[in-house]
């Protein structure tokens, strides 16, 4: 589960050594945006050692590195390709480029004898990327897609909002394209940390498009990413009455049955499904209403 | 040498620490009441001469005006120029702004102190030896119990008074250099030999005074007692620091998961930034769920008036105002009140000290070990950083003791075998909060009951020193071997450790 | 003489600054030092070690680093001076 994905800048010690306590599913360390062009070298050595120092268990480890283009991308990935890593998180994706770090990886993988192969999160944040989203969800590797707001916004000479309105296009395109592919589809992170009703908000609508999780740019925003992709108390009460119904239903040999007068049949069952296991319910004992 | 029950060394001649159940009788003594008006002075020359002070006297003074306190400083800086030698001094806390009087320790001026902390250049000296004889570490309750149980004679009581009337009436509400409460000064004013008010305004009458005329004996008029902006020094705003807002979070979770958040509640919290972020999600709790508290007590801060001032607290019980909110919601609000150190955590007073009627503290530790014990006197290499204060009063008195802090901080692990100096018993502390889990002392099983399932990890205190240690590796301890700097006195006036330097 | 540094004064971070010399030293300034002295040298020296530098000395400024941040910023120093 990616619900939460915590960029944390990779040059930054101290920030580095409390990744791990906040509660995120993933930690991605970066290369790119959050390190001065002079400090590559210190952040790619930096993350390097803490990737394969590191004793205590971590939420799952990924690394954004600089691109291609930028001529600092093999050196990222010679300094953390290990075990640990569980996937590298890649800037302004295009389909092209990206058949090309598949095959760069295949050779770290082998040089560095690993015995996992190393995921690619592409980030889709240029107008090209959005156009290429259904080809790059096939790629090989891919164990979601990254959605980057202020980047495309740029890239298409528009303006990032609080609601957010103008990425309702990418932001379809990109969360149909990974349920097709059985990927993740994962958020742009929302800018203002100061502003938590407004990243609910933001969260709730990711959420509603079919977005499974939501890159975190502030170690604040996570519980309230978790609040608004955690299904509420009604609906897990819902979820809980129509698997018993179910249960029920199934030992008296019906198909479709009713609860509410509302026709429950497979699709609705298996949503029900669906919000218990993100809620993390794993019995099935049907709860109190919620007040 | 004995041992006390900690296992820590004492001295010969005084009280080892034995459990922290109040183990001596009160002594009390007679309070000393002058029958007509005090004598007005102009400087502090002129009191010196009228007192006929002498070598060997111990002198008191209070905090309230913390950083910003002139009143110590002038006194003592009068006291060498008389030439007396071999004073002791008992301030209820030494701050940084103290840093005049460490040529007297090296001269001999002052050669004993009797405080509740210290803090800066004349916590340096004394821990580098600097006092002929050791400091002694109170408790805030304690030291009013040593004042009035006779442990702690005074000769002279010095005291900072911001507005003071014809007849030496005295308040903290009102002057130009108000700062509130006045609550450390109470055990001095009834029972010193000698009171001296040092105020810089004068008025005809108190309508409402807080200290009783009665009592005192001279009283100076000087230019400045102090500077009030240095009463918010040490204290902070809430955190914005992730780890710490991460750890209040689960703090306010395990004092809502034992069950403490019920109407009526009543509460302590330090004025550090992550207690401060405690109490901004108890009151969101309080107000999603519409909860009010009874009280909170303890150190007041702008925080608390505002809760006041909502509605979600029934009353402050303000003992020392941490910042200028504060003195000015108390000089206007009857819900805010002053109370004294010995209502606040004296184990002697009766029916009983406000720190027992507590449902809940939040506080701090420097260190704190296997046992629970705390630390927040000294750092690790044994430097004296601070006291209890009311540190060991509210963890016996409250129902539930919660302690939060960094599991690391500059890559020293909190949690040790042994803490360097305990300032507070284990036997006292509930629960620890740190980033990374918490544990609940094995003691409280019923919190540890209801702790669990509430999602929060909980787990025993070695495993969490040992998920530290497998962060920063495992530190050298340094051992302090050398003469003994500075005793630890327990509430009940027993010695429950002591400070020693480095070195023979 | 070839000289280079990494890192900074920050906190959990170190400023080590390294340059060609005789034979290895190393000489620590930490504020944990009366803790961790020995481990950081034990850190440093593993790192020139693993980099198999023989002849340098080392200079660090250490503000409550773990281990892994002072081995990748003694690397990282190496690599500047070596250009």
């Amino acid at each position: 589960m990616r619900t939460t994905l915590l960029f944390i800048p990779g040059n930054h010690p101290a920030m580095l050594q409390n990744a791990d306590v906040f509660g995120a599913d993933g930690i991605i360390l970066d290369l790119e945006d959050a390190v001065a062009a002079t400090e590559k070298d210190a952040a790619r050595a930096l993350v390097g050692e803490y990737l394969k120092s590191w004793k205590l268990d971590t939420p799952e480890l990924l690394v954004r590195v600089n691109g291609l283009p930028s001529g600092w991308f093999e050196a990222d990935l010679e300094a953390i390709a290990c075990d640990r890593l569980s996937a590298i998180v890649y800037p302004k994706a295009g389909v092209e480029e990206l058949y090309e770090v598949d095959r760069i990886l295949s050779e770290v993988e082998t040089r560095h004898h690993l015995n996992h192969p190393i995921g690619i999160i592409p980030i889709i944040e240029s107008a090209q990327g959005v156009v290429e989203t259904d080809d790059i969800s096939y790629l090989p590797r891919l164990k979601g897609m990254l959605l980057g707001g202020e980047d495309l916004s740029a890239d298409m000479e528009i303006s990032r909002t609080r609601e957010g309105a103008e990425l309702a296009y990418p932001r379809a395109r990109l969360s149909f394209a990974c349920k097709a592919a059985g990927i993740d589809a994962i958020d742009t992170p929302f800018a203002d940390v100061n502003d938590a009703e407004g990243l609910l908000a933001d969260a709730r609508t990711a959420r509603s498009l079919g977005f499974t999780g939501k890159a975190v740019i502030h170690p604040n925003q996570i519980t309230t990413i978790q609040q608004a992709f955690c299904p509420d108390p009604k609906e897990i009460f819902w979820a809980r009455r129509v698997i018993a119904a179910a249960a029920d239903a199934a030992k008296k040999h019906q198909g479709a049955f009713s609860l509410d007068g509302k026709m429950i049949d497979k699709p609705v069952i298996k949503r029900a499904e669906g919000i218990l296991l993100r809620a993390g319910i794993t019995d099935r004992a049907t709860a109190d209403e919620p007040k | 040498m004995n041992r006390n029950s900690l296992g820590r060394e004492i001295p010969d001649g005084f009280y080892p620490y034995d459990g922290s159940e109040p183990a001596q009788a009160r002594r009390p003594i007679a309070m000393k009441a002058t029958p007509k008006a005090p004598i007005f002075l102009h400087t502090i020359s002129d009191v010196f001469d009228a007192l006929d002070v002498k070598d060997g006297m111990t002198f008191s003074f209070h905090h309230h005006l913390r950083e910003g306190d002139k009143v110590l400083n002038l006194v003592m800086a009068q006291a060498a120029v008389y030439g007396l030698k071999d004073l002791t001094i008992a301030p209820s806390s030494i701050f940084p702004c103290h840093q005049p009087l460490v040529p007297l320790l090296d001269s001999g001026v002052v050669t004993g102190i009797v405080t509740n902390y210290m803090n800066g250049p004349v916590a340096d000296a004394v821990t580098a030896g600097k006092l002929q004889k050791p400091a002694v570490m109170d408790t805030h309750g304690g030291r009013a119990r040593a004042i009035e149980s006779g442990d702690l004679p005074i000769d002279v009581a010095f005291l900072a008074v911001p507005r003071v009337d014809a007849f030496g009436n005295g308040t903290g509400r009102f002057g130009k250099s108000a700062c509130g409460s006045l609550g450390y000064l109470d055990p001095d004013l009834h029972y010193a030999k000698k009171v001296v008010f040092v105020t810089d305004e004068r008025v005809d009458e108190l309508i409402k005074p807080d200290l009783d005329g009665r009592y005192v004996d001279y009283v100076v008029t000087i230019d400045s007692i102090g500077d009030r902006a240095g009463i918010v020094s040490g204290t902070t705003r809430i955190t914005k620091e992730p780890v710490g807002l991460k750890i209040a979070r689960d703090a306010a979770a395990v004092i809502d998961g034992v069950g403490l958040l019920k109407a009526g509640f009543s509460m302590q919290t330090g004025a550090g930034g992550t207690s401060l972020a405690v109490v901004a999600d108890i009151r969101k709790l309080m107000i999603e769920r519409g909860i009010r508290a009874r009280f909170a007590s303890g150190g007041i801060t702008a925080q608390y008036v505002e809760m006041l001032e909502a509605g979600l607290v029934g009353a402050l019980k303000d003992v020392q105002d941490f910042d200028l909110d504060a003195v000015e919601s108390l000089s206007r609000n009857p819900k805010h009140e002053a109370i004294t150190a010995s209502q606040y955590g004296n184990p002697r007073y009766r029916p009983a000290p406000l720190v027992d009627d507590l449902d809940f503290v939040v506080l701090g530790a420097t260190e704190i070990d296997l046992d629970f014990n705390v630390n927040v006197t000294t750092d690790s290499e044994g430097k004296i950083i601070g006291g209890s204060g009311g540190h060991a009063d509210t963890a016996h008195g409250a129902k539930v003791c919660v302690v939060v802090t960094n599991l690391v901080k500059a890559r020293l692990p909190i949690i040790m075998e042994k803490v360097t100096t305990v300032t507070t018993p284990g036997s006292d502390i509930d629960v620890l909060v740190t980033e990374r889990g918490i544990a609940v002392h094995p003691r409280r099983t019923d919190l540890f009951d209801r702790l669990r399932g509430s999602g929060l990890h909980i787990l025993p205190i070695r495993e969490l020193m040992d998920l530290a240690h497998a962060i920063t590796g495992i530190p050298v301890r340094p051992t302090q071997t050398g003469r003994i700097v500075a005793l630890i006195r327990y509430r009940d006036g027993s010695i429950i450790d002591v400070v020693r330097t480095k070195r023979p | 003489m070839k000289i280079g540094s990494a890192g900074t004064l920050t906190s959990n971070d170190a400023l080590v600054t390294v340059r060609e010399g005789v034979g290895i030293s190393v000489s620590i300034e930490s504020i944990v030092d009366a803790f961790f002295h020995d481990q950081i040298d034990w850190a440093v020296k593993g790192e020139l070690a693993r980099l198999n530098v023989r002849n340098i000395h080392v200079t660090v400024q250490d503000k409550g680093a773990l281990d892994f941040t002072i081995r990748a910023r003694v690397r990282t120093a190496i690599e500047r001076m070596e250009g």
